[in-house]
C-alpha cells in the first residue's frame, strides 16, 4: 500500500458570523477590526485537511502536515479547535492571512516552506489545499505552489480522491455546467485543490489535540515572519445581499421553479 | 430627551473574544485548556443548542435525544476531563479551573446540559477526594470513554446524598438512608445492605452507579459514610420518576428508591474494624466537605455565563428594535441604534454586563486557587502521616500551630525574620490557600447566582417581551428560570452564608484581607478610573464593621454577632461577596492591561477594551460600595433603640433663647427642643446621635463622596454600547 506525505496548504479566515465591513488603511485595505475578529480555519483549507487525514488513516504509514501562512496569535486560537481534529504536523509561517495580498507572494512563501520541511520524499509529496479561499477566491495559488515546487500533475475542485493499490490517482473534479470529470495520474507528486470533497468535519478528539499541541505550540513560537505583497485595488466592497421574502402557500413546484426563473431572469 | 453623549476616546471595538479572556482568566498559557474551552464550546453551541432550539426543555423524561448529549461530551473531552491520564483523562494536574471552563461554555447555551455533565463528576468527586487508590483508578478508568479500539461503554455514575422530606436539602448532617451488616464471617469481607431513598438526584435515569451518603443502622458499623452502588447489586434498583423540574431539563433528574447488598470494600475510603465494629475512614459529612467545596464554585460559575450571553442578543435586539418599519430609514439614528438611543437600556445592560464579568472573574478565582490548593492539601497529608497525626480533629490542632507562623508570614511579610521558611513552608501554604478557598467559593455560590438571578431578571427585561418567550435568541428565559436552581442545589444560598460567617473571620483570611486595602489603595494611586480606592474605602468599612458587630451587644444586651443571629452574619457574609467580586475583577482588568500587549491579536484594540472594562469595573465597585454602605448602616444602627422624648435631654426653647446672646445661631443648629408646654416636634423622637459611632460615620461619608465619578464612568461604558460592533448572527441557534 502506497505512503503518502501530504502538505495542506491552509490559513485562517474571520468566522463568517462577524461583520466583515471592508477598509482601506495605511498599508492598503483590509476589514474593519480584522485581527481583533475571532477567526476559523479557511473552509475549503478545512476540507482539504480533513480529506488528508482520511488519507493517511487508510494509507497507514502516510503523514500529514499542514503549512499555514497566518498571524501566528490568530492562529494559535485556531490550532486549539483544529489541532484536535486530526494528526497532523503545523509548519506555521507568521503573516498576514488577509484576503488582500498578492497571491503570487502566497505561493512563494507556501512552496518554500514546503520545500523546506525536513525529510520531505517528493516521490510520496500530495500537496492539498482549497481550490479557493473564503476570504478571496483568487483560485491560483494552489497552481503557483506547484509550479515553484515543479508539480505538474495539478487537479483543481477537486471532490474525491481514489489511491489505486498501485499509487495511481483517479480523480473526481468540478467542471462547469455542474458536471465533475474523472481524470487518474500515474501518482506522487501532484497538486490537488480541494472543492468540498465528501468528509464531513472530524470530531473533536483531545487525546489528538494533546499529541498534536506538543509540536504545534513549538512550531508557532518558531515561526519565522514573512510579509506578501499587497496589489492595488480601485475599490473592494462586499457582495450586494439583496432578500426578497414573500409567504405563500399552495404553490406547486412547477409554479415556484417558474417564479425563481423568471426572477433570476430580472437580475 | 437623554440621550448618549458621543466622546472620540478609543473605545471597545469588538466583543471580548478568547484571546482577551485567556489572559483575564488566567489560562493564555495552558493550551489543554483552551482546546477544552473550544470542545465544550461546540457541544454547547451545537448539539446542545439544538436541542433547545428544538424543545427538548419541553420533558421531564430523559429521551434518546437528551442521552445523545452524553455522547457528545464524551467526544469532545468533557467527560474524561475529570480523569488523570492514567485513568483515560488528557489533563495532568488539578481540573478545577478546567471543569469551571466547561460548565462555563455549556451554560452560556444551556445550564441543564452543563449539570448534566458535571453531575457525572460529581458522582465521582467521593471517590475521587477520599476513595482509596484502588477505587479511584476503578470507577475513574469505568468512566472514561472508550479510546480507539475499544468496544465499551462509559459507565456513569449519580450523586445521591439529598433526601425526601424531613431531611431534604436543609440538613446535610442527619440521613435517612441507612446500612447495616447482613452476613460477617470470620476472616472475610463483611456483606452490607444498603437503604436509600434519593430526591432530586441528577443523572439517575441512566446511572450504572450511585455514591450513597448513608447512616449506620446497626451496632455493628460506626457513624455514617458515603458508599459505592451499582446497579447490578442485588436487590433493588428502582431509578423512580423523574422530577417535574421546571428548570434544566437537559439534565436527568429523578427520586430513586434503592436497596442492594454491597461488599464493604465499596465504602468510599475504606474502612478498619475496631472493637468488633466496621469503622469507615471518612464519615459522609467529612467527605461531602471535600467534594463541595470544589463543586460549588462551577455552579457559581453558569449563572456568569448566563449573564455574558446575554450581552450580544441584547445588543441585537436594541439596535434592531425599529428596523423593518415604515417610518425608519436606514441610516437615521433611530435605525442604527434603536432602543440604544435611550440612556436607561445601555445602562442596564451595563450593569448586566459589570455583575457578569465581576461574577465570572471572583468563580474563576476561586477555581484557580482550588488548583493551588489540591496539591498543598495532599502534601499536607503526607505532612501529617509522616508525623502520626491521624483524624480530622488532630490535624486541625495541628494546623492551628501552623496558624502563627502564617500570620506571621502574611502581616510581617519580608520583615520576618523567617521570611524565607515561614514562604518555604508547605503547611503555612496550605493554611493561606485554603482560608482562601473556605471564603471564595462560598462567595462564588452565594453571589453569583443570587444577584446573578436578579440581573438575569434584568437582562430578559431588556428584551422586552421577546425575553419571556421560547423564541428569544440566547433562550435568555430559560436561563433566568434556570439561574434561580443554581441559587439552590448543591448548598442553597443559606448554606453559603452560614459558611461564610465562619470562614470570613478566619485570622488568616482577615490578614488577607487586611493586605487587600492597601492593595487596592494602591492600584487606586495607579490606575484611578478602576474605581480600586474606592473599594479600599468599602472594605475599610466591612472589617470595621466586622469588628465592631463582633464586640458590641444589642439594645438588649444580646451579642451581636453569633452563630445563630443570622440577621447580624447573613447580610455581612453577602456584602463580603460584593467586595470579592469587586476586587477579583479589577485584578482581572489590570491583567489584561499587563499581558496583553504581549498578545498581537489583543495588542490592536487593547486600548479601548481596557478602557471600557476599566469603566466596567468602576461601575460595579461603585454598586458594591452603595450595597455595602446599606447593609453595614442597618447593621451599626439597626440594632440600637431609637432615643424617645421622654429621656431626652432637649434643650428647652426659653434656655435656647438665653444661649443665644452668648453663643449666635445656636438656634438655628438645635433640632429636637421642647417648648415651655413641654411640647416637641411632631417626629418620632429626638434624632438618634452617633455617639461612639463617629468613626463609622467618616467611613460612611467618605464611602459616600468616593463615588465620585462613578456615574461619568457608567456613561461612557453605555456609549461604548452604541459602538461596538457585534456579529451579524448569534453563532447558536435560538
Amino acid at each position: 500500500m502506497p505512503q503518502f506525505q501530504i502538505v495542506v496548504c491552509g490559513s485562517i479566515v474571520p468566522d463568517p458570523l462577524q461583520t466583515l465591513e471592508p477598509v482601506t488603511g495605511p498599508a492598503g485595505p483590509s476589514l474593519k477590526n480584522e485581527l481583533m475578529l475571532p477567526a476559523v480555519l479557511d473552509p475549503w483549507a478545512g476540507h482539504a485537511l480533513y480529506e488528508a487525514a482520511n488519507l493517511a488513516r487508510n494509507h497507514p504509514g502516510s503523514k500529514v502536515y499542514l503549512v499555514s501562512a497566518a498571524p501566528k496569535a490568530k492562529l494559535q486560537q485556531v490550532m486549539m479547535t483544529v489541532g484536535q481534529k486530526a494528526p497532523f504536523e503545523l509548519v506555521a509561517i507568521d503573516a498576514s492571512a488577509s484576503g488582500f495580498t498578492e497571491a503570487a507572494d502566497v505561493a512563494a512563501l507556501l512552496a518554500g516552506a514546503i520545500a523546506a520541511i525536513p525529510g520531505l520524499d517528493r516521490s510520496r509529496l500530495l500537496v492539498f489545499g482549497g481550490w479557493e479561499s473564503a476570504s478571496r477566491g483568487a483560485g491560483v495559488t494552489m497552481q503557483m505552489v506547484g509550479e515553484r515546487l515543479g508539480i505538474a500533475e495539478q487537479f483543481l475542485a477537486v471532490d474525491q480522491l481514489t489511491v489505486g493499490e498501485d499509487g495511481t490517482l483517479e480523480v473526481l473534479e468540478r467542471i462547469e455546467g455542474g458536471s465533475h470529470q474523472i481524470s487518474s495520474c500515474q501518482g506522487a507528486p501532484a497538486v490537488f485543490g480541494w472543492a468540498t470533497g465528501n468528509l464531513p468535519e472530524p470530531r473533536n478528539n483531545p487525546q489528538v489535540g494533546m499529541q498534536n499541541m506538543r509540536a504545534i505550540m513549538p512550531a508557532l513560537q518558531k515561526a519565522k515572519p514573512a510579509s506578501t505583497g499587497v496589489p492595488s485595488f480601485v475599490s473592494v466592497s462586499l457582495p450586494k445581499q439583496q432578500r426578497e421574502t414573500r409567504v405563500v402557500k399552495d404553490l406547486t413546484p412547477d409554479e415556484v421553479a417558474r417564479e425563481i426563473v423568471a426572477w433570476i431572469g430580472e437580475n | 430627551m437623554a440621550t448618549i453623549a458621543k466622546t472620540n476616546h478609543a473605545s471597545l471595538r469588538t466583543l471580548p473574544g478568547d484571546d482577551f479572556r485567556q489572559i483575564m482568566w488566567r489560562f493564555a498559557g495552558r493550551y489543554d485548556l483552551q482546546m477544552i474551552v473550544q470542545s465544550s464550546r461546540q457541544v454547547a453551541r451545537g448539539p446542545v443548542a439544538r436541542l433547545v432550539a428544538a424543545g427538548a426543555r419541553n420533558t421531564h423524561d430523559w429521551t434518546p435525544e437528551k442521552a445523545s448529549l452524553l455522547e457528545a461530551f464524551d467526544e469532545a473531552g468533557i467527560t474524561a476531563a475529570f480523569m488523570d491520564p492514567h485513568q483515560g483523562g488528557f489533563i495532568e494536574g488539578p481540573k478545577n479551573l478546567a471543569l469551571a471552563l466547561i460548565a462555563f461554555e455549556l451554560a452560556w447555551v444551556d445550564a441543564g446540559a452543563a449539570t448534566g455533565s458535571l453531575a457525572g463528576c460529581l458522582a465521582l468527586a467521593p471517590i475521587h477526594e477520599r476513595g482509596t487508590s484502588e477505587q479511584r483508578d476503578y470507577y475513574l478508568s469505568k468512566c472514561a470513554p472508550p479510546q480507539p479500539g475499544e468496544n465499551r461503554k462509559p459507565w456513569r455514575g449519580a450523586f445521591a446524598l439529598t433526601e425526601p422530606i424531613p431531611y431534604v436539602g436543609v440538613e446535610t448532617g442527619l440521613l435517612n438512608g441507612k446500612v447495616r451488616v447482613v452476613a460477617w464471617e470470620e476472616g472475610k469481607e463483611p456483606l452490607l445492605e444498603v437503604t436509600k431513598r434519593g430526591r432530586f438526584i441528577t443523572n439517575m435515569g441512566f446511572a450504572n452507579f450511585v455514591t450513597a451518603a448513608v447512616d449506620s443502622a446497626d451496632e455493628r458499623f460506626k457513624g455514617s459514610c458515603m458508599i459505592i452502588l451499582e446497579e447490578s447489586d442485588p436487590g433493588s434498583w428502582d431509578r423512580g420518576t423523574p422530577t417535574r423540574k421546571l428548570v434544566h431539563q437537559l439534565s436527568s433528574t429523578s427520586d430513586p428508591v434503592l436497596q442492594v447488598r454491597v461488599p464493604a470494600s465499596r465504602i468510599i475510603g475504606g474502612y478498619s474494624i475496631r472493637n468488633g465494629q466496621i469503622v469507615p475512614k471518612y464519615t459522609h459529612g467529612e467527605i461531602i466537605d471535600a467534594v463541595f467545596s470544589h463543586t460549588r464554585v462551577t455552579v457559581g460559575l453558569m449563572t456568569s455565563a448566563k449573564l455574558l450571553s446575554a450581552v450580544e442578543p441584547v445588543l441585537r435586539y436594541q439596535r434592531g428594535r425599529f428596523r423593518g418599519g415604515e417610518a425608519v430609514a436606514p441610516g437615521t439614528p433611530r435605525y442604527e441604534l434603536g432602543l440604544q438611543q435611550r440612556a436607561d437600556s445601555v445602562h442596564r445592560l451595563v450593569d448586566v454586563w459589570a455583575t457578569g464579568e465581576a461574577s465570572a472573574s471572583l468563580g474563576f478565582a476561586a477555581a484557580r486557587i482550588f488548583d493551588v490548593l489540591d496539591p498543598l492539601e495532599k502534601r499536607k497529608d503526607e505532612i501529617f502521616a509522616q508525623r502520626g497525626v491521624e483524624g480530622a480533629r488532630a490535624q486541625l490542632k495541628a494546623l492551628m500551630r501552623v496558624e502563627k507562623d502564617a500570620l506571621e508570614l502574611l502581616q510581617d511579610g519580608e520583615h520576618s525574620a523567617r521570611y524565607s521558611q515561614l514562604q518555604q513552608d508547605e503547611l503555612v501554604q496550605f493554611l493561606i490557600a485554603s482560608s482562601l478557598a473556605n471564603v471564595l467559593c462560598p462567595a462564588c455560590k452565594l453571589w453569583n447566582t443570587g444577584y446573578g438571578a436578579t440581573m438575569m431578571r434584568e437582562a430578559v427585561s431588556l428584551m422586552g417581551g421577546y425575553g419571556i418567550t421560547e423564541d428569544c435568541p440566547g433562550f435568555l428565559g430559560h436561563k433566568w428560570m434556570d439561574s434561580q436552581l443554581e441559587a439552590t442545589y448543591e448548598g442553597p444560598e443559606a448554606v453559603q452564608r452560614r459558611q461564610l460567617t465562619l470562614t470570613m473571620t478566619n485570622s488568616v483570611f482577615l490578614a488577607q484581607f487586611h493586605e487587600w486595602i492597601r492593595e487596592m489603595r494602591e492600584i487606586g494611586s495607579t490606575h484611578p478610573a478602576t474605581g480600586a480606592c474606592t473599594l479600599a474605602s468599602a472594605m475599610q468599612m466591612w472589617l470595621w464593621t466586622l469588628n465592631h458587630l463582633q464586640k458590641t451587644a444589642d439594645a438588649d444586651g444580646v451579642k451581636l454577632y453569633h452563630g445563630t443571629r443570622q440577621g447580624v452574619t447573613f447580610p455581612l457574609a453577602d456584602s463580603l461577596c460584593w467586595l470579592l467580586a469587586s476586587r477579583q475583577f479589577i485584578l482581572d482588568v489590570l491583567e489584561l492591561e499587563a499581558y496583553g500587549p504581549d498578545h498581537p491579536a489583543v495588542a490592536e484594540g487593547l486600548e479601548g477594551t481596557v478602557r471600557f472594562y476599566t469603566d466596567l469595573a468602576h461601575v460595579q465597585v461603585a454598586r458594591a460600595a452603595g450595597e455595602l454602605g446599606r447593609i453595614c448602616a442597618s447593621l451599626v444602627f439597626g440594632y440600637m433603640r431609637h432615643p424617645v422624648w421622654e429621656s431626652c435631654n432637649c434643650y428647652q426653647s426659653d434656655e435656647l433663647i438665653e444661649l443665644e446672646s452668648m453663643i449666635p445661631g445656636i438656634c438655628s443648629c438645635a433640632v429636637d427642643v421642647v417648648d415651655a408646654e413641654g411640647a416637641h416636634p411632631a417626629k418620632a423622637g429626638p434624632c438618634a446621635k452617633a455617639d461612639g459611632l463617629e468613626a463609622f460615620t467618616r467611613l460612611r461619608t467618605r464611602l459616600d463622596c468616593c463615588l465620585t465619578g462613578s456615574q461619568l464612568a457608567k456613561d461612557r461604558a453605555a456609549e461604548a454600547l452604541t459602538r461596538v460592533m457585534i456579529p451579524e448572527a448569534l453563532d447558536y441557534p435560538a
